[in-house]
C-alpha cells in the first residue's frame, strides 16, 4: 500500500516542515510521521542516521547550488524550493497539455497533406512534453492524479497565451514562430534550473523543439509572401497574439514576486523583463523580413541601450486571463475535462485487466 | 492500364488517408495522456503512407496533379476508401474495433503487396509493413483490454464489432478494373488476403472473449465512390481551406 | 489501489547495439506491454533507440543522499585499481 494514496496535496510539505532546526543544526525530526510520497522517493532516512552523521541540511542544500551542482529528487531541500518546483513545473506541464488544443484545433484543416504531418508531429511533441514535466513534477511528491485534478478543477495555471482562439491558419503560424518562439527562451535557460529531473527534461524538450519555431515561421513565410489574402491573415495573426505572446514572461519585474528566490534557486536564470526585452529584439527583424507591422505604434529602436523600446501588454487584461476570464479558458478546461472523463472507462478496463493478469500485484509491490 | 493502376492507387491513399483523418481528430483527446501519444503515432504511421500512395497515384496519372490537388480538390463521388475507414471515431473502443479490422487488412495488404510487380508499390508496401506490424500489436491489445476488462468496457467492444462488421466484406472486394492488375502482378489478390485476415480477426477476437456478428447485412458502395453521409462531412472539413483559396500555395 | 493512470515505470534505452542501457525517462501505463509499447512512442519518436527495458519504478531501489560519503568515497583512495599505479619498464610493450 502506498502511503500517498491517502494524502491530500496540502499534506505534502509537512514531512519537511517537521524538522527542527536548533542553532543551524537538525536535531530532531519534531514528529517523524513521514508519509512516503512514493515508493520509489521515499526518505530513506532514520531518525539515528540523522542524529549521528550531525547533517544540517540546508548547508548541504545551499553549497550544491553555490557549486552549480544540482539537486536531485532525494536530497534534502527547503519546503518552499519544493513548493516552487512543484507549481512551477505543473504549470509548465499543464501549458503543455492544454497548448495541444488551440493547435489541435487546426489538425484536421490543415490546408496540405505536408502540413498536416508536421502540425500533428509538434502537436503531439508537445502532448510528449507535457509527459516529460509531470513526471518530473512527480518526483517532488505529488501523483499524476494530483496534478490533473489540480488542473481540472481550475486550481492550477497554465499560460495565459492558449487561452485565446485559433481563428485561421495563420494562427498556427503564429503560435509556432512567437509562442514557440517566447517559449524556448525560457527552456533554453531552464535546461540549467538547479532541479536535477527539471533540467534533464528540459534537455530533452529544447532538443525536440528546436523544429517547433521553425515551423511557425515557415507558414508565416508562405502566407506573408503568398496571395494578398494569404498576407492579410498572417498580419491579423500578428496583430492578434503578439501581445499576448509578450505576456507569457509574466508581469514586470517590480511586480512579480516569485522571481527572486527563483532566481537564487536556478529555477529560473533571467527576469520577467529581461526575457520579454531579448525577444522582442529578436523577433522585430524577423516580423520585417515578412514585411508584417508588429502592432506597436511606440516600437522604436533605442541606440543606447541595443533594444527595441515597447509598449507594455494590457495587463489587467493578463490578470483576467489567468483567473479564467479569458476567451476560452472555460473551452479549453471543457475539453480537457472531457478527454479525462471519457477515458475513465478506458484506464479502469485497463487496470481491471491488468489486475486480472496478477501483474498488477506485481507493480504495486 | 496507367488508369487501371491510377485508380488502384488512389484506392490505396483514400484508404490511409480518411482513416489517419478519423485517428488524428484524436489528437488532444486522448484517454489518458501515453495513448494519446500513441495514437497520434499510428495517425502520422498512415497519413505518411496515405501520402505516398497519392503521391504516385497523381504520378501515375500523368495530368499534372499532386498528391494535394488529390486530397483536397475531389469531391464525395471521387473517393474510394472503405465506407468503414470513414465512420466516426465514436468511443475508444469502436476506434480501437475499426483499427483491429483495418490494422490486420493493411498487414496482409502489404505483405502481398511488397511482392508486387510494380517496385514504387512494392517499396511503399514495405515500409508500412513494419510500421502496420506495430499497429497491430498495438489495437489488439486494447481489444485484449476492452473485451476482458470492466463489463462495461466488454459491452462497449462488443457493441463497436456488431456496429462495424457490416463494413467489413467490401474490403475483399475486387473492381473489374482490376482484373489486368492482377493477372500483371501489380495488384494483391484480395480473396487470398481475406483468409488470412478472417483467421487472425477471429483470433483476436477470441483472445478477448467477444462474440463474432453473424447474419449480418454487408454494406458496399465506396468501389463505386458510393459512401456512408460521415464522408461529406469529414470532407468539408478536410478540404475548406485550400478551397477557399485554390490558388495560394501553404 | 493505484493511480487512476496506472503505475509508473522507468524506460531505459539503448542506442546502439553493444551500448549500455540509459535511462531517459518515465511513464504510467496499466501493464507490461502497455509500458513497453508507451515507451517506444514517448522516447523513441526520433530514431533514438534499438533495444528498451521497462522497469516498475517501485522495484529501482536507489542510494540515499547520505549515502554519498560511505559509499562512494572509500572507493577515491583505491589507486591501485588503476594501471597507471603500476611501474612497468619503458622497454615492455603492449601492457
Amino acid at each position: 500500500m502506498n502511503d500517498r494514496d491517502s494524502m491530500k496535496p496540502g499534506d505534502l510539505l509537512l514531512p519537511v516542515k517537521s524538522f527542527c532546526r536548533l542553532s543551524g543544526q537538525i536535531i530532531a525530526p519534531l514528529s517523524f510521521e513521514i508519509h512516503a510520497f512514493s515508493v520509489k522517493f521515499a526518505y530513506s532516512l532514520t531518525r539515528s542516521a540523522y542524529m549521528e552523521q550531525n547533517i544540517n541540511f540546508e548547508d548541504i542544500f545551499e553549497s550544491k547550488l553555490a557549486k552549480n551542482d544540482f539537486i536531485e529528487p532525494k536530497d534534502w531541500m527547503p519546503d518552499n524550493y519544493r513548493k516552487h518546483l512543484i507549481r512551477q513545473i505543473s504549470q509548465h506541464a499543464h501549458s503543455e497539455i492544454v497548448g495541444m488544443l488551440p493547435e489541435g484545433n487546426w489538425i484536421t484543416r490543415a490546408p496540405s497533406l505536408r502540413s498536416k504531418i508536421v502540425l500533428l508531429a509538434k502537436v503531439q511533441d508537445e502532448g510528449g512534453h507535457g509527459l516529460y514535466l509531470y513526471t518530473a513534477a512527480e518526483t517532488l511528491g505529488v501523483s499524476r492524479d494530483e496534478l490533473l485534478d489540480a488542473l481540472h478543477t481550475g486550481k492550477a495555471k497554465y499560460s495565459s497565451i492558449f487561452n485565446y482562439p485559433t481563428l485561421t491558419w495563420a494562427d498556427v503560424g503564429a503560435i509556432g514562430w512567437l509562442v514557440d518562439g517566447a517559449a524556448i527562451m525560457n527552456q533554453v535557460m531552464l535546461q540549467r534550473s538547479s532541479y536535477g529531473p527539471y533540467s534533464r527534461a528540459m534537455v530533452r524538450i529544447c532538443k525536440e523543439e528546436s523544429f517547433h519555431q521553425r515551423q511557425g515561421y515557415e507558414i508565416m513565410t508562405h502566407l506573408a509572401f503568398g496571395t494578398p489574402e494569404q498576407k492579410q491573415m498572417a498580419q491579423d495573426a500578428l496583430n492578434r497574439w503578439w501581445y499576448p505572446t509578450m505576456m507569457m514572461f509574466g508581469p514586470p519585474d517590480k511586480d512579480s514576486p516569485n522571481s527572486e528566490n527563483a532566481i537564487k534557486w536556478r529555477i529560473k536564470r533571467e527576469t520577467n523583463d529581461q526575457l520579454r526585452q531579448r525577444f522582442v529584439n529578436q523577433t522585430v527583424p524577423q516580423a520585417e523580413y515578412l514585411g508584417l507591422t508588429v502592432p506597436d505604434e511606440k516600437l522604436t529602436w533605442n541606440e543606447a541601450k541595443q533594444g527595441y523600446d515597447f509598449s507594455e501588454p494590457d495587463w489587467v487584461e493578463f490578470k483576467n486571463v489567468i483567473n479564467g476570464n479569458g476567451p476560452c479558458n472555460k473551452q479549453r478546461l471543457k475539453a480537457r475535462n472531457d478527454a479525462h472523463k471519457n477515458g475513465a472507462w478506458v484506464r479502469e478496463a485497463a487496470a481491471a485487466y491488468a489486475k486480472k493478469k496478477g501483474e498488477s500485484t506485481a507493480v504495486a509491490a | 492500364m496507367s488508369n487501371a493502376l491510377f485508380q488502384y492507387t488512389l484506392r490505396l491513399g483514400d484508404s490511409s488517408l480518411i482513416l489517419a483523418q478519423r485517428l488524428s481528430e484524436w489528437t488532444g483527446h486522448g484517454p489518458f495522456l501515453e495513448e494519446d501519444l500513441a495514437l497520434t503515432n499510428i495517425a502520422l504511421d498512415t497519413l505518411g503512407t496515405a501520402k505516398s500512395f497519392l503521391e504516385y497515384a497523381a504520378q501515375v496519372e500523368g495530368k499534372g496533379r499532386t498528391d494535394d490537388d488529390l486530397a483536397f480538390f475531389r469531391n464525395e463521388r471521387e473517393f474510394f476508401n472503405p465506407l468503414i475507414t470513414e465512420q466516426p471515431n465514436g468511443d475508444y473502443a469502436k476506434t480501437m474495433v475499426r483499427q483491429v479490422i483495418m490494422d490486420v487488412y493493411h498487414l496482409y495488404l502489404y505483405k502481398e503487396l511488397a511482392k508486387s510487380k510494380d517496385t514504387t508499390l512494392s517499396g511503399i508496401a514495405q515500409k508500412a509493413i513494419k510500421e502496420v506490424t506495430y499497429h497491430v500489436r498495438h489495437s489488439a491489445s486494447w481489444l485484449e483490454r476492452f473485451g476482458n476488462g470492466t463489463d462495461e468496457s466488454h459491452q462497449r467492444a462488443q457493441d463497436a464489432l456488431n456496429e462495424l462488421w457490416q463494413y467489413t466484406q467490401e474490403l475483399f472486394e475486387t473492381p473489374g478494373s482490376e482484373k489486368e492488375l492482377l493477372a500483371q502482378g501489380v495488384a494483391v489478390n484480395l480473396q487470398d488476403i481475406q483468409a488470412k485476415w478472417e483467421t487472425h480477426v477471429d483470433e483476436l477476437i477470441r483472445k478477448a472473449n467477444l462474440k463474432k456478428p453473424e447474419n449480418v447485412f454487408m454494406q458496399r458502395g465506396s468501389l463505386d465512390g458510393i459512401h456512408t453521409e460521415h464522408l461529406g462531412y469529414l470532407l468539408a472539413e478536410m478540404q475548406h481551406l485550400p478551397r477557399m483559396h485554390p490558388t495560394a500555395k501553404w | 489501489m493505484s493511480d487512476s493512470q496506472g503505475p509508473v515505470w522507468e524506460v531505459f534505452v539503448q542506442r546502439k547495439s553493444g551500448q549500455p542501457f540509459v535511462h531517459c525517462g518515465s511513464l504510467h501505463a496499466f501493464d507490461k506491454e502497455m509500458a513497453l509499447q508507451n515507451a517506444r512512442d514517448l522516447y523513441t519518436r526520433r530514431g533514438e533507440g534499438m533495444a528498451l527495458w521497462v522497469v516498475p519504478s517501485s522495484a529501482i531501489v536507489a542510494s540515499s543522499p547520505e549515502d554519498m560519503g560511505p559509499f562512494f568515497e572509500p572507493a577515491n583512495d583505491k589507486v591501485y585499481r588503476h594501471p597507471t599505479f603500476y611501474q612497468i619498464p619503458d622497454a615492455i610493450k603492449h601492457m
